[in-house]
């Protein structure tokens, strides 16, 4: 390990199972898997490794490296980790093995599938740490591709649409991007997200795009506008906000549901971090002079994604709602912290809550959510497919284990203290509160909602009468709560004692908050 | 060493001819052989040469009277073109391994073909570049007329004819260059370097230009190249669009652009809004842009879509020219490069892969068969080729097309935001072909085995890889054709059209 480059290391690692799961796998599908969960695994404890290796007490980018690449495009091959990267790499590195243990069910093909999946999860180890343009939107569109065939090919009967919904609103949002990035760099003819965000700081940008793009009327002020709002597209698609939400119940609902627990627990995050490592630091002061409409997104998106769940009959949709609703949160949060607060010495401090909040929430929603749509797919494995709310009623008389585990997870996604969820969501709302009062208010009804519908889970299939065809369903399997075990205990681990992941980005996260400069 | 490119072809070719009847499987072998041995020259050619710059490689007198030699030289342009031509070529061979009929007269011609090609590439002898390029276009014909598919004696002959016109204006052009100054020599470097009137050169551009252009697709002269693409065979079409498309925009760059950079210069005056034959270029490289995409998105027959992206990406080439920046030229010759590796494997997937198979092309039929499931290769194939074609970065056609993007840019900022609209359409009708073939009514259960297909045989498998591994290397590491392409594209040949940029 120490000979070689860590992070490249990592990263190639999944594609080199995948291309082994291809050609090894291509007969057996229980090899396939076998062979694609030890690949991941493996990643895992590379990530653990770094982990242990990473220095806390210094928030910048560790295990950087640098290397020239295409020099008359101004391409650099630089990738490192700070805090947030790490934390990123860990949860992608904890749910893919969850994915894959989730998707037993997969024969068809088996060996593609566990291939695109550990392709998937090279495309999120890269975006994670890559610090370039280039071969960021390299990994940044590698992890769209597997995830559109995932549920192309793999998906519900409706799944032609979804997938293509999918790669159509998302391809489009990386258009935008690209655009966006292509303009920055005809100005400044440099790619690399490091310096861009120093140029930022030192108001050097808003000269370069005068130069170059300014038109007449049209200032660099103007421009810096529309190349962050083109910016902003690819990624709010992503995350979702509000209204940029909609192929996502519809790609959640159809594609498998080990793609689903993907989706949600990393390639969301994609989004969120895109928001913190690239907007935030570049975009800043045109993100700050949009941060009233953009809290009202983010309190739109909270609000109506729990509304929005509430009227869902398919378990899936409603945890799909409650997913956008979840990153909310996040936005909030982001979006909060862009308030100008001079050199107010409390606001500072609770501007790094909210930002050690929003950190927090995106591992602790990974996990949860992620978790959630496991136990839907055990449930529709036991029940043939059906997930609808009214399917059932009375589980916990003939699976009482699997109840109360899906309750432990429920409670954490509903944010229950004592559990992971609640942590994150603590912090973000007592940073939010006093950054931007309204915007916290308004949000609480969000955390209402939300009790409701889950609550309303719990009423209609654990409890109540227990439909005949349902009394033979069998409880979970030893083997099934060996696999979920590992995920529940950290949600009880992560909610006494968040600390574990604080300690580890508190220095990124006071290093983000002095870096804002209006 | 690299002339052995050619020699090796054309004596490859007869030997084939002098193979007695019958022997299929040898004649294959053979010219599997004789490709991968032109390849292996220009491989080692390839790493000797450091730079990039102007080598001399045979250099004979041969009509002395007339100045004309027999000069074969190699600077990074041509390098990067005869790996192109070279992967080509053998990746061909191996897509026509079940050519059963005449098939020793057909790796015959399809190696007189590529040894004209790699002639062309390395002549720096106006004349000597004129007779390849006549020899390269004598096979084309008899292999779309004998060998092709759908129309294919009207297909081989609008060909030929758009071909012979083309080379009638560029022989005037020559000639008229060879004359004007002063009927000594042939050289192309040496006549790079003579400072011909600007008001001859403001007509011998065009004409060459055009002469040139209409092998390249350029619109609206490329209407030969859809129903070509479509009617030869695989190997032909891969040919076609892969290397001979090339050679017109190489022609375009290394003799137009060269000899006559002049009348790239303002008009001085404007007639409908064009200041100059540039402006008047890009424009219709804009326009084969978008007019090959948005045509190629409404065919109904699955290999006209792939005839008609060729115009489209052949129009980045040429716009990439016509910005004489450094990063749009650069962009345009490894744009001939990365289309030329795309649209030989897509014609692959879809004449051999596909059409040997099913016997139809036509989008509609290809949507009832479920080809995704059947033959699985095929699609994975298909959908990587089209990745790279719509220019997702990893593979080659992102940085090429990036970099002709961020030329045009800089001279024609509005033509930038049309090309990049272009782009999109290329995703549309990309996918739209891709959902149609492979993908297609999927809702329903389907019984795989009603479609007993022989499966993808080794040969195709390989060459799909090579072609695909070519795209690849390139896109993550270009810098492995652009350290020779940016050192020749400043030789002192081209020293005319970086003076003339700077007015």
């Amino acid at each position: 390990m120490n000979m070689l480059p860590p992070i490249s290391f990592l990263t190639a690692l999944p594609l080199v199972g995948a291309a082994v799961v291809l050609i090894f796998g291509a007969r057996n599908s229980r090899l396939a898997r076998g062979l694609a969960l030890a690949f991941a695994f493996f990643a895992l404890a590379v990530v653990l490794v770094l982990w242990h290796r990473f220095d806390p007490a210094f928030g910048g980018l560790q295990f950087e490296e640098v290397h020239a690449w295409i020099p008359s495009l101004g391409v650099e091959y630089h990738v490192g980790a700070d805090g947030l990267s790490l934390l990123m790499l860990m949860l992608s590195a904890i749910i893919v093995p969850m994915a894959m243990a989730a998707s037993r069910q997969i024969e068809e093909r088996a060996s593609l599938y566990f291939s695109l999946v550990l392709m998937l999860e090279a495309g999120l180890f890269g975006t994670f740490t890559a610090l370039n343009f280039f071969h960021w939107f390299l990994f940044w569109e590698l992890s769209l591709i597997p995830a559109f065939f995932l549920i192309r090919l793999w998906g519900g009967p409706q799944r032609a649409t979804a997938a293509t919904q999918f790669f159509i609103y998302t391809m489009a949002g990386s258009v935008a991007l690209l655009l966006a990035f292509l303009a920055i760099f005809l100005c400044t003819g440099k790619f690399d997200f490091i310096d861009l965000a120093e140029m930022a700081r030192n108001g050097q940008l808003l000269p370069a795009l005068a130069n170059g793009l300014a038109w007449h009327r049209f200032t660099a002020e103007k421009v810096a506008l529309v190349l962050c709002f083109g910016a902003f597209l690819g990624f709010a698609v992503k995350v979702p906000l509000v209204p940029l939400h909609t192929w996502l119940p519809a790609a959640y609902a159809e594609a498998p549901t080990g793609t689903t627990m993907l989706l949600t627990g990393t390639m969301s995050k994609m989004g969120v971090y895109g928001f913190l490592r690239v907007l935030l630091p570049i975009f800043c002061v045109q993100l700050r002079s949009a941060r009233t409409p953009l809290l009202w997104l983010a309190v739109a998106t909270i609000v109506l994604s729990a509304y929005a769940a509430l009227a869902q009959r398919d378990l899936k949709r409603i945890f799909a709602y409650s997913s956008i609703n979840h990153l909310g949160y996040c936005m909030l949060g982001i979006f909060s912290i862009l308030r100008f607060t001079g050199n107010d010495p409390t606001l500072t401090t609770e501007k790094a809550a909210a930002l050690s909040g929003v950190f927090l929430q995106m591992f602790n929603h990974g996990l949860t959510a992620a978790t959630l749509f496991w136990f839907v797919a055990l449930l529709e494995k036991r029940s043939g497919g059906l997930r609808g709310l009214n399917d059932f009623g009375g589980l916990r008389r003939v699976a009482p284990a699997f109840c109360g585990l899906m309750g432990i997870a429920l409670f954490s996604s509903l944010g229950l203290p004592g559990l992971n969820g609640f942590v994150g969501e603590f912090l973000i709302f007592k940073g939010v509160f006093p950054l931007a009062t309204w915007a916290a208010v308004v949000s609480v009804l969000g955390l209402l909602l939300t009790a409701i519908f889950l609550l309303t889970i719990l009423q209609r299939v654990f409890s109540g009468p227990l439909p005949g065809k349902w009394s033979r369903m069998p409880d979970l399997t030893t083997g099934e709560r060996l696999a979920l075990l590992p995920a529940l205990v950290l949600m009880f681990v992560l909610g006494v004692y968040p600390q574990l992941i604080l300690g580890v980005v508190n220095s990124t996260v006071v290093q983000f908050v002095q870096q804002l400069k209006f | 060493m690299l002339a052995w490119t050619i020699y090796i072809s054309f004596l490859g070719a007869l030997a084939l001819m002098l193979l007695p009847k019958g022997f299929v499987r040898a004649a294959r072998v053979l010219a599997l052989l004789v490709a991968v041995a032109g390849f292996a020259v220009t491989v080692a050619g390839f790493v000797e040469q450091q730079s990039g710059g102007l080598v001399t490689v045979a250099r004979v007198a041969w009509v002395p009277a007339l100045g004309i030699e027999y000069h074969l030289a190699s600077d990074g342009i041509s390098l990067t073109l005869l790996l192109l031509t070279g992967i080509v070529a053998i990746t061909g061979i191996l897509f026509s391994w079940n050519v059963e009929h005449r098939a020793k007269e057909f790796f015959a011609f399809y190696l007189t073909l590529i040894g004209g090609v790699y002639g062309v590439f390395l002549s720096f002898d106006l004349l000597l570049l004129f007779v390849f390029y006549e020899i390269a276009i004598i096979p084309k014909y008899f292999l779309i007329a004998i060998w092709g598919s759908t129309r294919r004696e009207y297909a081989a002959m609008k060909l030929a004819l758009y071909s012979f016109v083309g080379s009638a204006m560029v022989l005037i052009g020559l000639i008229a260059a060879y004359v004007v100054a002063g009927s000594r020599t042939m050289d192309l470097v040496r006549l790079a370097q003579f400072p011909f009137p600007v008001p001859f050169q403001m007509w011998a551009f065009p004409l060459v230009f055009v002469g040139f252009g209409i092998l390249a697709g350029l619109w609206p002269f490329h209407t030969w190249a859809p129903t070509g693409h479509v009617a030869a065979p695989t190997a032909a079409s891969m040919l076609l669009a892969g290397v001979v498309m090339k050679l017109g925009a190489y022609g375009c760059l290394r003799v137009a652009m060269a000899l006559f950079p002049r009348g790239l210069d303002a008009w001085g005056f404007h007639v409908l809004g064009f200041g100059s034959w540039r402006d008047v270029f890009a424009l219709l490289a804009l326009v084969g842009i978008l007019y090959g995409a948005m045509v190629a998105l409404v065919q109904k027959d699955f290999k006209f879509v792939i005839g008609y992206s060729s115009v489209s990406h052949m129009g980045f080439v040429l716009l990439g020219l016509m910005t004489l920046q450094q990063i749009g030229l650069d962009g345009a010759v490894l744009q001939m490069f990365s289309h030329g590796v795309l649209a030989g494997l897509l014609f692959a997937v879809v004449g051999r892969m596909v059409y040997d198979r099913t016997h139809t092309r036509d989008l509609a039929a290809l949507e009832m068969m479920h080809l995704g499931k059947v033959i699985p290769f095929a699609a994975a194939t298909f959908v990587l080729a089209s990745m790279a074609s719509i220019g997702l970065p990893g593979f080659s056609g992102f940085v090429a097309e990036l970099q002709v993007l961020i030329g045009a840019w800089r001279s024609f900022p509005l033509f930038a935001v049309v090309a990049g609209l272009g782009v999109v359409i290329g995703i549309a009708y990309t996918w739209r072909a891709m959902q149609k073939a492979f993908f297609g009514g999927t809702t329903q259960a389907v019984e795989t085995t009603a479609h007993p297909f022989p499966p993808i045989s080794i040969p195709e498998r390989i060459g799909a890889a090579i072609l695909l591994a070519a795209s690849i290397t390139i896109g993550l590491y270009p810098q492995l054709l652009l350290r020779v392409i940016i050192p020749a594209l400043h030789s002192p040949m081209f020293d005319g059209l970086w003076k003339g940029s700077a007015r």
